[in-house]
């Protein structure tokens, strides 16, 4: 590849420098507004993804399976740092990816085992049946959801992990109140 | 809405997610773009994005080897390699104001939080094609100006020091090698 070459602005202040790049990207906006009837490039990309939809399934099984696999190595091992890493990001993974897939009440019991393993400062006290409860409240809420109750069936077994994963990292960290402020709870500071 | 011209543009995704790989690529594609290049973890980001020169990279945060925290520190670094000016776009489960904050600090020019959506990706790409922040550079900071909103109403210390300066135009090393003399 031919090396990127850009021109810059400077303007030099007091402590700082403001940069303005050339705005190589520029040329590939047009300002012709879109007429209706036209093609969205949006709902393309939707089209697109729901075209995919077929595999979603597929996709979940695996990573349902590998959240599994990871606990397995946690009860048989304990939290190394590697079996903890490897939890959290199979938690971490379905918790960004179920609603995608189609199933997004599973996202929060996901949620809830990341914040289990994110907000307990020795990795040790967590207790183990917490962590099967979790993995299985996963589990068995994508593998019941085509039930008529499942969202319901879902959003009680959410709320009630989530209840006893607060009292505990509440209690853990007791003694940290920038840690409890996080838990007890800031909204998301990204936009939709 | 604006109209991009996406078959020009070249991505690059870092996640070491094979099925998010794979449905960003098909957003992408859905979008109109044709280059599209993958890495699955940091490091072989790092690689990628010198290799291929991106003009936007789509990077998740948690990664092995490096995370796209320090992909982002890494590329934000003035003269240190092809592209430091790069649009960065971190998607990520976290949405926490302190991680936000830490993405923000690190150079990232836009967040994104999963689960993601063909809108929300489409807006974030316009947001740094159309309307690009200049950069500013002191000590401990090199990316994207981090007030992207000039409030009138503000009421503080100005922690920026110093007056207003001539804007000096830099010379790429191409055109000093060209300019007689």
């Amino acid at each position: 590849m031919a090396p990127y070459k850009n021109t810059a602005a400077i303007a030099t202040y007091g402590d700082h420098e403001v940069i303005k790049p050339e705005n190589k990207l520029r040329k590939y906006v047009s300002d012709t507004p879109f007429v209706p009837g036209e093609d969205d490039p949006v709902a393309r990309a939707e089209m697109a993804l729901a075209a995919l939809s077929g595999e979603f399934g597929a996709m979940m099984d695996e990573e349902c399976a590998r959240l599994d696999k990871e606990r397995h190595a946690v009860m048989a091992n304990g939290f190394t740092k590697a079996n903890k890493e490897g939890l959290f990001h199979a938690a971490h993974d379905i918790k960004g990816q179920a609603a995608t897939f189609g199933y997004p009440a599973v996202a929060s019991a996901a949620d809830s085992l990341c914040r289990l393993i994110e907000y307990t400062p020795d990795s040790s006290r967590i207790p183990a049946k917490l962590v099967d409860q979790h993995v299985d409240a996963v589990r068995a809420i994508y593998r019941e959801y085509s039930r008529s109750d499942a969202q319901d069936l879902a959003s009680m077994l959410t709320v009630r992990l989530r209840e006893v994963t607060d009292e505990f990292l509440i209690h853990e960290n007791r003694n940290r109140p920038d840690i409890l402020e996080q838990i007890t709870g800031a909204p998301s500071a990204v936009p939709e | 809405m604006v109209r991009i011209d996406f078959n020009r543009l070249r991505f690059l995704v870092i996640d070491d997610n094979a099925h998010m790989r794979r449905m960003l690529r098909t957003l992408l594609h859905g979008f109109g773009a044709r280059e599209v290049y993958e890495a699955e973890d940091g490091a072989a980001g790092l690689e990628a994005f010198t290799h291929y020169i991106p003009d936007i990279i789509i990077t998740d945060w948690a990664m092995p080897i490096f995370d796209g925290l320090e992909l982002a520190q890494m590329i934000r670094q003035p003269g240190a390699n092809a592209n430091p000016y790069v649009a960065i776009i971190m998607l990520t489960g976290h949405s926490e104001k302190k991680r936000v904050t830490a993405a923000r600090d690190a150079g990232v020019t836009e967040f994104l939080a999963k689960p993601i959506s063909a809108k929300g990706l489409y807006q974030r790409i316009v947001n740094v094609v159309a309307n690009p922040r200049p950069f500013i550079k002191t000590k401990t900071y090199f990316g994207p100006d981090r007030r992207r909103n000039a409030n009138a109403a503000y009421v503080g210390p100005e922690r920026r020091k110093g007056g207003k300066a001539d804007t000096i135009r830099q010379t790429t090393l191409l055109e000093k090698v060209r300019s007689p003399g």
